[in-house]
């Protein structure tokens, strides 16, 4: 493609603007602006300079800030529009989302379904929203950058007359300037940071380039994030379960592949207490009633050492006893098991008492392992209490007239006991439930009655394993570093010219021009060098006045 | 209650006093000089500063006692957080007015952070123990660095007011006279909401409903203003207490709503007063107060402080708070609506400075950003704690 010869002599990349070297203006365009625009340094960006082939036309499209702006708008409104009505993961467990919203919220929270705002963040068009923005980053970035670069490595230290003349800090006057007010300009010049070029008579002072680099570095930081959160769902990176584990309980961790095991020691919640806790607490408790404290669970961790042999039965050697709280996960390999959630006082045994009706004689005790209970519980002496039929979860008698269960979760035991005693050696039948006996086969002379239950909490831990992390991480540090580069500081210039018997003097500054001004004001305070003004400001002002 | 939490609260009391004072001060500053000199730092800006900064020493003192006492940073409750808030602003404000040396900036910044402190102290205000989630020194690192972050974009809101206060055509009725009625309306609407909280609290008006909520299960709940929205299918305990006009559906929260809707009202009735008394917009009525602002550096402090506040914001309310997730809810993302209404904050401010950098959106339109931003960050700690609830809603 035709390179671009200004007249100073540097050979300049097709599409440039502004003279790489010297600045002067190359296309009619820039002749006739009032002000250069110094945003990209006038170098040849490849949106502006080419449009033909689809490739062209999609970089064009990509490479534009303002559609990079309009697709964060969309993201952003779009994101708003989940918070709405809490999302699908967020509603409670035991309710399905096509009727929950309906309910809930009526002909709005109907609405709100049908359009798929109730798992809005995990839809196709918003994936394809912030991937459009990531796109948009690395084409953006690349567009400007390089150029940029390019431009700024060129830069030479004089400058042409009319590209100083259209920086909007700018002044000239006729004569020449001393050589000691230029070597005492110099100094303050270098007191204030700045890297000092010169070449026959002119001087371009810089400071803070690498600001100029901060919106890349920060764009690159991004793409990484980005890049992390995607790599989320390829296999083996990401492991997400749950694991409900009763006190007392061993259980294969699930995500390990069966390497790891867990037992719950115990499960503890305690709430504050106004005896017990700092006594400023007190009024608050007061107030709110049950403030919690802690949830925990004392916990064994163990690896199977028979894993690799097939068929054999796990070997478990503890790996370490550790407290799960929330907010101090335990870790071990890559994964982290987070205490998440509980349930208390989970029936475990029940306990009955063979009694005779008539006498309220007890003959003896039966304990009922509610998850495993046994078929006969032989209590001597010709007594004998069979169990006929266990319903762990009662739910009513069936249209069969059998008695129903729910779920083999003992929520609501019951059972149908044969009762054996001496007088009735074949039994007779009781059905025993909580709060509730019937004597389907006719009245009986004995009963189960209720003693004892023995209960145990459920702990529910979340395990994650999450190799992602690092990426994330690494995208964040370099988004902070690029932002706080970009931000805290200005990239600034100033150049002295003395051509023709003028003195010609000009700076430019990506941003805090008052603050530029106020240097340069107090740098070049006192010497016979021009100060530069506001050719914007005060022409501003005039438009004001008239 | 302890000593310490005694004196914390006393302190917190000094500091909203020389805060006023201080506002006071700023005024006397700008007001215009007699022999027509520069504007610059007079004798009543520095006395202004002063007072300002050892207002800034209270508060903190305020805030360490605090901590001693409860043994956690406190900013576990929207009281403590917006106080917080309120201390960043005025910190902020404090390294804004070191670089820039603006008096004017103290006569609009001092009476928003004295205005947050007043709404902070409407809310419960006894000092809690932590909850387990909450137990960690995450709590003090990510939300403190939040507070900074949107402190210093207050600052980029106040700057952009005031640019548009000085810059907007006061002589005719236009859109943009509208929208800065808009945002006066809502900053008097705050301050409708301490008078008429503070009013029916020294009265001790309490009604008691019975109502059903969202699961469907009895509860009951105290009103502290006459109801004029009541809970679903609510019951009227108490005697002699205004009856509901409507009544709502169980997933709104009557009580919340009935506030803000008092709010608006008394913010009205405040805004109307003001008008019909001085027979001008209150835009128009605050810019004499600006007439020596020079406009060009106010928008240079605005974009200024969206460049120091942005990321600040960023690392405490997207990167630190992904870490504490991370910890605390075994993921570092879960679109909770607190987190989505982060990166809303987040992506607007980036949008902000596209705007601003690459299409050149100078001037009024940039102001007019800045103050859309700040809406964004009010709204985030307002009412997606009080309405839409989340993980976030412990307050």
């Amino acid at each position: 493609m035709g390179k671009v010869k200004c007249e100073c002599g540097h050979v300049n990349p097709h599409g440039t603007v502004l003279c790489e070297s010297c600045g002067r203006a190359l296309t009619e365009e820039a002749k006739k602006e009032k002000f250069h625009d110094m945003r990209y340094e006038g170098s040849a960006r490849r949106s502006q300079t080419y449009n033909k082939t689809i490739v062209d036309k999609v970089w064009n499209f990509f490479s534009s800030v303002k559609v990079g702006v309009w697709l964060i708008v969309l993201t952003l409104i779009a994101s708003s529009l989940g918070t709405i009505f809490p999302q699908e993961f967020y509603i409670p467990n035991n309710v399905t989302a096509d009727t929950y919203y309906e309910d809930t919220y009526g002909i709005a929270g109907k609405i709100y379904y049908m359009l798929g705002f109730h798992d809005l963040y995990n839809s196709i068009w918003f994936i394809a929203l912030v991937a459009s923005i990531g796109v948009s980053l690395v084409i953006c970035s690349l567009d400007r950058v390089i150029p940029l670069h390019r431009a700024l490595k060129n830069q030479r230290v004089a400058r042409h007359t009319t590209f100083m003349k259209k920086q909007r800090l700018f002044a000239s006057r006729e004569g020449t300037i001393e050589p000691q007010e230029i070597g005492k300009v110099k100094e303050s010049l270098k007191e204030s940071r700045y890297h000092i070029r010169e070449e026959d008579g002119s001087l371009l002072a810089e400071k803070g380039r690498f600001s100029r680099w901060g919106p890349y570095v920060n764009h690159i930081g991004l793409i990484i994030f980005l890049i992390g959160a995607m790599l989320r769902s390829v296999e083996g990176m990401y492991v997400d379960e749950l694991l409900w584990i009763r006190e007392g309980e061993t259980l294969e961790i699930p995500g390990t592949d069966g390497e790891y095991y867990l037992k719950n020691e115990q499960f503890i919640m305690e709430n504050y207490d106004k005896e017990k806790d700092s006594e400023v607490f007190s009024e608050a408790i007061e107030e709110n009633g049950v403030i919690a404290k802690n949830y925990q669970t004392d916990a064994i961790l163990y690896r199977d050492e028979n894993r690799d042999l097939p068929g054999a039965e796990p070997e478990l050697v503890e790996v370490k006893k550790e407290d799960i709280r929330v907010n101090e996960p335990m870790k071990f390999d890559q994964f982290a098991l987070y205490q998440n959630g509980f349930s208390q006082n989970e029936m475990k045994a029940m306990e009955f008492m063979l009694t005779n009706k008539e006498t309220q004689e007890a003959v003896g005790a039966v304990k009922i392992d509610l998850f495993n209970p046994k078929d006969v519980y032989d209590l001597g002496n010709g007594y004998k209490v069979e169990l006929l039929g266990y319903y762990p979860d009662y739910d009513g008698i069936g249209k069969d007239g059998e008695p129903k269960t729910k779920s083999p979760v003992p929520n609501n035991p019951a059972f149908l006991f044969n009762l054996v005693s001496p007088e009735h050696p074949d039994g007779e039948v009781a059905f025993t439930a909580i709060r509730q006996t019937m004597e389907p086969m006719g009245e009986t002379d004995y009963k189960m009655e209720f003693s004892n239950i023995e209960t145990r909490d459920i702990s529910a831990l979340t395990v994650r394993k999450d190799l992602t992390l690092w990426i994330l991480a690494l995208g964040g540090t370099i988004f902070m570093i690029g932002v706080i580069q970009g931000s805290f500081w200005a990239h600034r210039r100033l150049w002295i010219r003395q051509v023709d018997g003028k003195v010609y003097v000009a700076a430019h500054t990506n941003k805090n021009w008052h603050g530029l001004q106020r240097e340069l004001d107090s740098i070049i305070e006192h010497t016979s060098i021009p100060s530069p003004e506001d050719q914007q400001a005060s022409e501003q002002s005039g438009k004001e006045k008239n | 209650m302890s000593d310490l939490v005694q004196w914390s609260g006393n302190l917190l009391y000094t500091s909203f006093i020389l805060y006023l004072i201080a506002t006071l001060l700023f005024g006397g500053a700008i007001l215009p000089k007699k022999n027509g000199q520069k504007q610059g730092v007079n004798r009543w800006g520095k006395l202004g500063i002063t007072i300002t900064v050892l207002g800034f020493i209270a508060q903190l003192g305020y805030f360490f006692t605090r901590w001693a006492a409860a043994g956690h940073a406190p900013v576990s409750n929207l009281f403590e957080f917006i106080t917080f808030f309120s201390m960043m602003l005025v910190g902020a404000f404090i390294i804004i007015y070191f670089l820039y040396k603006l008096p004017v900036l103290g006569v609009f910044a001092l009476p928003v952070a004295l205005v947050t402190i007043a709404y902070a102290s409407m809310f419960p205000r006894e000092v809690s123990p932590l909850i387990p989630a909450l137990q960690s020194h995450w709590l003090s690192i990510h939300v403190t660095t939040v507070a900074a972050g949107e402190g210093i974009l207050a600052i980029s809101f106040i700057a952009g007011l005031i640019y548009l206060v000085k810059t907007i055509d006061q002589s005719k009725k236009s859109k943009q006279t509208f929208w800065l009625e808009a945002i006066m309306y809502g900053l008097i609407a705050v301050i409708g909401f301490v008078v008429i909280t503070t009013s029916f609290r020294l009265a001790g008006y309490e009604a008691e409903f019975n109502y059903v909520n969202k699961e469907g299960q009895a509860a009951s709940e105290t009103f502290t203003l006459p109801a004029i929205v009541g809970p679903n299918e609510g019951e009227l305990l108490t005697e002699n207490r205004f009856e509901p006009i409507a009544e709502m559906p169980a997933f709104i929260n009557a009580k919340k709503l009935n506030t803000v809707i008092w709010s608006l009202a008394t913010g009205f009735v405040l805004y109307w007063l003001i008008r019909l008394l001085s027979r001008k917009r209150v835009g128009a009525l605050v810019q004499p107060l600006v007439k020596n602002v020079n406009k060009d550096l106010m928008d240079e402090v605005s974009y200024r402080a969206v460049l120091i506040g942005f990321p600040v914001f960023t690392l405490g309310g997207l990167i630190f708070a992904m870490i504490w997730a991370q910890i605390a809810w075994t993921r570092f993302w879960g679109w909770d609506p607190k987190e989505v209404w982060a990166l809303i904050t987040w992506l607007f401010y980036a949008a902000f400075l596209h705007l601003r950098l690459s299409r050149g959106w100078h001037g009024e339109k940039s102001a007019w950003l800045a103050v859309v931003g700040f809406v964004i960050i009010m709204f985030n700690l307002v009412a997606v704690n009080l309405v839409i609830a989340g993980l976030h809603s412990y307050a």
